[in-house]
């Protein structure tokens, strides 16, 4: 019991739904989007700046939600800021496979092979799909802000 | 023991094995994640037990066919037993005639008809429909869609600190505008048992229609739905150990005579021509097309199995488990219980302070033990609240003490496991 249980909740996760980084605002925010998921009725809002060249210069989240929601969102700022879109995207594309374990893992040069690897932790949602949504839902709702679009959602 | 009165008294100094009903339901022999399986979300649905199982495997073995139609002996076999279920809801309920129940597809549905049966007629612009804060969405949606239409205004009465109704500010609410109260008999999330009785006195007293869920209610007490005197009451076969797929509408005859009919289709007409159409009487005037034969049928051996036991001595049974889980929760630190009216059914809603709802689902579920998480439908509710999410065990007959340990020790497992 406790082996899948410790594989999903590692002491990374653990230390980031308990401390979430960059959970605050972005005051001269250039988007943003809620991000809902209606089943558990967890929600969370992702604050974008976006500058030349389409660097991500900031980017953060505030909201409530599991320890894996608040885990995923919390590296998801760290791993995305200073990124530009299209590496986020391509980061989120990977990040979304590993966590359903569905679709070819392809070699993609805007994927920084080290990012990935911080972001295993994450993969023991595998094991429990129900819980694949808490992961993701940040990341949905950081693209619904790189969109423009204000809501969003992991139903 | 002709007396029936003698009968029942002795009946209730049985005591209660459940040991026996547990062998009833081959689901409770499962295991999960390699534990014995500790089923506390009877809230959401409730398992079955062999008779019921039985009951449907036997409709489609022995006697199937459609029903109010053929001439022939299958369709006789299933109209009778299809028929039968109805007359066994009845008794269930208490209501005056067999023909003040509808078989719909689950509470959802049932409410939904009212609303757009009775209320799409009698209810005009600028009515008032009272509801309250703890109603399911099922209770508050079609409402506000119907008020959206009509023009119609959609009031909730708030509650108390405990959970409970706010009776004195529901006597305030009522005017001569409000025409339809519909209220929960039991909340779903909070487990407060409502004084419907007097809730349906004081509406009548106003001039106002009465509908009471008991989608919850109906599993965990008595209901007689002519000592309430409600209009209309609600609820669903999968949460009383009954097959899903069913429900029932109960409603007084004349509101029922007075209402249109719901869908339009076979079944629900006495004659049809091509300028017009004439209804069937009731039932069948709610009931078009083809009905939800075998489900009807396991509904009305749900409705039996747990008379047989008797919904005094199952309430007599989860008030002692609400009791013992309750007191064996508060020892938990950081466990804070939301709903604490005084009649309360076994249902308990809480957080552990430091571990969201979701997380602490997932651990217990290692254990065995299931639970809901979330918002239990509810939304408004959970926003009063202030909180986005509690878990929710809901107990049932087959529950015992040793669930509740269960849930405690996986509780004290996931508060560990958070380092607190």
């Amino acid at each position: 019991m406790m082996d899948e249980l410790r594989e999903l909740y590692q002491e990374v996760i653990l230390d980031h739904g308990k401390n979430p980084r960059n959970f605050r605002d972005v005051e001269d925010a250039t988007g943003h989007a809620h991000g809902k998921n209606p089943l558990c009725g967890d929600q969370l809002v992702v604050y974008l700046k976006v500058g030349q060249g389409n660097v991500i210069q900031d980017v953060s989240f505030v909201g409530k939600g599991c320890a894996i929601s608040v885990a995923s969102a919390s590296m998801m700022t760290e791993l995305v800021m200073g990124k530009t879109v299209e590496q986020a995207h391509a980061l989120f594309e990977r990040f979304h496979q590993m966590c359903t374990g569905e679709g070819e893992a392809i070699d993609d040069a805007d994927v920084d092979p080290d990012d990935l690897e911080k972001l295993t932790v994450l993969s023991g949602v595998r094991a429990f799909p129900v819980r694949v949504k808490c992961a993701t839902l940040a990341w949905h709702t950081l693209n619904a802000a790189i969109e423009g679009k204000e809501e969003s959602s992991s139903e | 023991m002709s007396n029936p009165a003698q009968a029942a008294s002795i009946e209730a100094a049985l005591p209660y094995d459940v040991e026996a009903y547990r062998k009833d339901f081959p689901i409770l022999s499962e295991t999960v994640h390699g534990r014995p399986l500790v089923y506390l979300d009877n809230g959401a649905s409730a398992q079955k037990p062999r008779q019921v199982i039985d009951a449907i495997t036997h409709v489609y073995e022995h006697e199937y066919a459609n029903v109010h139609r053929g001439v022939h002996y299958m369709s006789e076999r299933a109209t009778d037993a299809y028929e039968g279920a109805r007359r066994k809801v009845q008794g269930f309920l208490n209501a005056k005639h067999e023909r003040e129940i509808i078989f719909t597809r689950n509470a959802t549905e049932a409410l939904n008809m009212v609303v757009r049966t009775h209320g799409q007629k009698f209810l005009q612009p600028g009515d008032e429909i009272l509801i309250s804060i703890m109603e399911h969405h099922s209770n508050i949606v079609p409402w506000q869609m119907l008020a959206a239409e009509k023009g119609l205004k959609l009031k909730a009465v708030p509650i108390t600190e405990d959970g409970e109704l706010n009776m004195a500010t529901f006597r305030e609410m009522l005017t001569p505008e409000t025409k339809m109260v519909a209220i929960t008999h039991i909340s779903n999330a909070l487990g407060t048992i409502n004084d419907a009785a007097e809730i349906t006195r004081l509406a009548h007293d106003a001039g106002a229609a009465v509908l009471l869920d008991g989608s919850q209610a109906a599993v965990h007490m008595p209901v007689d739905v002519q000592a309430l005197d409600c209009d209309f009451y609600v609820f669903t076969g999968h949460k009383l150990y009954g097959p899903s797929g069913v429900g029932v509408l109960y409603g007084k005859e004349a509101r029922l005579e007075a209402m249109p009919p719901f869908l339009g289709g076979g079944d629900m007409i006495e004659t049809v021509t091509l300028e017009g159409s004439t209804w069937a009487a009731l039932p069948n005037k709610f009931e078009a097309g083809t009905p939800m034969i075998a489900q009807a049928i396991g509904l009305g051996a749900a409705v039996d199995y747990v008379t047989n036991i008797g919904m005094d001595r199952i309430s007599a049974h989860e008030e002692d488990l609400r009791r013992y889980a309750t007191q064996r929760l508060s020892s938990i630190p950081g466990l804070k219980i939301y709903g604490t009216a005084p009649r309360k059914a076994a249902v308990i809603s809480f957080t552990v302070e430091g571990v969201h709802s979701h997380d602490i689902a997932t651990i217990i579920d290692r254990a065995g033990v299931a639970c809901r998480a979330g918002h239990h439908c509810a939304q408004p509710l959970m926003e009063m609240l202030g909180v986005p999410a509690t878990t929710r065990a809901s107990f049932g007959l087959y529950n015992t003490r040793a669930d509740a340990d269960a849930l405690v020790e996986a509780l004290e497992s996931a508060r560990e496991f958070f380092g607190l």
